[in-house]
């Protein structure tokens, strides 16, 4: 890699011991994908991932902890995804004595590091740091030093930014020196799609299904997806973006998904066409008999496969606005049609402590509240990663939920419907 | 005996026994469990990968195509050298991914007395021939011997 005197120098220790070990990290990290260059970060804001205080992540703190003693900051300041714990989330007692007590009893230690560090604000901790209500949001051809899988995903797919899908404590190390080795999805070459998947379905299909299927296929290549305008249009409004954000989480934890291009919707796509697609590239044909396969090989990981759902979790990446309307305005009309007033089982919509704000100004947020649905900026992922929630019946719409947790997928309509007291 | 070179992406020299996967290899969802809950084998708890669940991955020659999943994947690799439940050195058939190449770096630059040699580009001849339980010996230029 050829580095700039100013970042040789700092490879050298001319700055210090340890900004000098976090460059010579970005330079293996580069190495590893034969770049040629560090270049420099131009979005405004970092996004980093690692959120949680877990006891066990000790010697996550201990590097930051470095970090911050040897006075090696980064000069954006960034958001971070959801944090572990909130007290409206139902929880039993021994539920609450291994959160609290055993798991994430680091959570206000690494908060505290995380403010030294540059925390955007208190309210900045979400998946989907990209939503106006958060204020994240980067432009077409920034260049992000971002973790995340669903974040990185949507900021190169919907947003045209370029992203890597860098892992933990790289995202803020290239924050740090404010360059990102050149390499994968930051070249023009590497945003090239080496997938053709063609949509055949005879309705349109379920984002995080559709998602799934496509991650496990192609893995960590790039999609180029045709027949999806079809069903979702070629404008890119809250409805389609919300639906973007379900289907590319589910790209990026079924398979390995950084960038995927949507024909006529997503902006490369919309400007270049099949021009993105590389030369050879393979194809996938996706039609109903495809996405029903794909949902049957879900493995049913709980104790009695039979049992009754104790608890629904929906907003794996969190919710957006418009989605938290939708879903107070279904669970409404389908609790009316089946005459009740409350859900059957307790269930928790998730999103962005901005998002929920902005929420609580609608009519909706009291509709919602009616109907015993909890609002929430939780990660239901770090609620359900502990052996006893393993024991626990939990049912979701989240293909990013199902793959980490023993939470059972639904599609957003089953989900509706079990929730409201009506069959699958 | 069948011998294969790759590239190396942190070097080092280990011999241990095979575990394989022909999917990818979902690190926060193989890791996360073990890791938190003391699990001394460290087995892995990646529910749908059918080849490696509840195996031991401790010690362990990982022989696998690509990590998938989180962004959290490199950092739970650096912990899991932090804490000493890693695998013995990590084996590629292909070119390493962004996650897994983080891992392997942060253990090498920021963990002092641990070593997890990471070979890749071993090719798709190597992951077809190596099965879980065989004698794999890594050097420190790339060289993998199956056995």
């Amino acid at each position: 890699m050829i580095l700039t005197k100013e970042q040789q120098a700092i490879l050298n220790g001319e700055k210090g011991e340890t900004l000098a070990k976090v460059m010579k990290t970005l330079v293996m990290y580069g190495d590893a994908f034969e770049a040629e260059k560090l270049v420099p970060i131009t979005s405004k804001y970092n996004h980093l991932v690692t959120s949680f205080g877990l006891k066990v992540m000790s010697p996550v703190y201990d590097l930051m902890q470095q970090l911050l003693d040897s006075g090696v900051m980064s000069e954006q300041k960034f958001s971070v995804d959801p944090r572990p714990i909130d007290k409206n989330v139902p929880a039993n007692f021994l539920q609450n004595f291994v959160f609290n007590k055993f798991m994430y009893t680091k959570q206000s230690f690494y908060e505290d590091q995380l403010n030294k560090l540059g925390l955007m604000n208190e309210d900045a901790f979400t998946c989907t740091c990209y939503m106006d209500e958060v204020g994240n949001k980067p432009k077409k051809g920034d260049v992000l030093s971002w973790a995340e899988s669903s974040a990185v995903v949507y900021a190169n797919s919907v947003l045209g930014a370029r992203c890597n899908r860098n892992s933990g404590i790289i995202d803020i190390m290239g924050s740090i020196v404010g360059f990102v080795p050149y390499f994968g999805l930051l070249t023009d070459e590497g945003r090239k799609a080496t997938w053709v998947v063609k949509v055949n379905t005879t309705k349109k299909p379920e984002a995080q299904l559709l998602g799934s299927a496509i991650g496990m296929k192609v893995m960590e290549d790039v999609p180029f997806v045709k027949g999806l305008d079809k069903w979702i249009g070629t404008e890119l409004n809250d409805e389609a973006c919300a639906y973007l954000k379900d289907f590319g989480a589910a790209t990026a934890s079924n398979g390995a998904v950084g960038l995927y291009h949507i024909e006529n919707l997503t902006p490369e796509a919309v400007e270049s066409s099949e021009k993105l697609i590389a030369e050879g590239a393979k194809e996938y044909i996706i039609d109903d008999a495809e996405l029903e396969r794909v949902q049957k090989n879900y493995p049913v990981i709980w104790k009695n496969p039979e049992a009754s759902p104790k608890l629904c979790f929906v907003g794996c990446p969190h919710l957006s606005l418009q989605q938290l309307k939708v879903w107070t305005e279904n669970i409404e009309a389908e609790l009316s049609k089946n005459n009740l007033k409350k859900v059957t089982i307790p269930t928790v919509l998730t999103a962005a402590p901005g998002v929920l704000r902005e929420f609580e100004k609608t009519d909706y947020a009291k509709r919602l509240k009616a109907t015993g649905v909890i609002i929430s900026y939780i990660c239901p992922l770090m609620y359900m990663n502990n052996p006893l929630c393993k024991k626990m019946p939990v049912i979701t719409s989240s293909n990013k939920l199902r793959t980490y947790t023993s939470a059972r997928y639904y599609t957003d309509g089953e989900i509706l419907s079990i929730i409201t007291g009506g069959k699958k | 005996m069948k011998v294969f070179k790759g590239r190396v992406v942190t070097p080092g020299e280990v011999t241990a026994e095979a575990v394989v996967t022909h999917e990818g290899f979902n690190t926060l969802a193989s890791f996360q469990m073990a890791l938190q809950f003391g699990d001394k084998e460290v087995k892995c708890g990646d529910q749908n990968n059918k080849e490696l669940h509840g195996k031991p991955l401790i010690g362990k020659a990982l022989c696998l195509p690509q990590t998938i999943g989180s962004t959290t994947g490199g950092l739970v690799l650096y912990c899991a050298c932090a804490m000493e439940k890693n695998p013995a050195c990590m084996l590629f058939s292909g070119h390493i991914d962004s996650l897994a190449a983080a891992g392997a770096v942060l253990a090498d630059v920021w963990v002092e007395g641990v070593s997890m040699p990471v070979v890749d580009s071993l090719g798709d001849e190597f992951l077809n021939y190596v099965k879980d339980g065989m004698k794999i010996t890594v050097k420190p230029d790339g060289v993998v011997e199956v056995q």
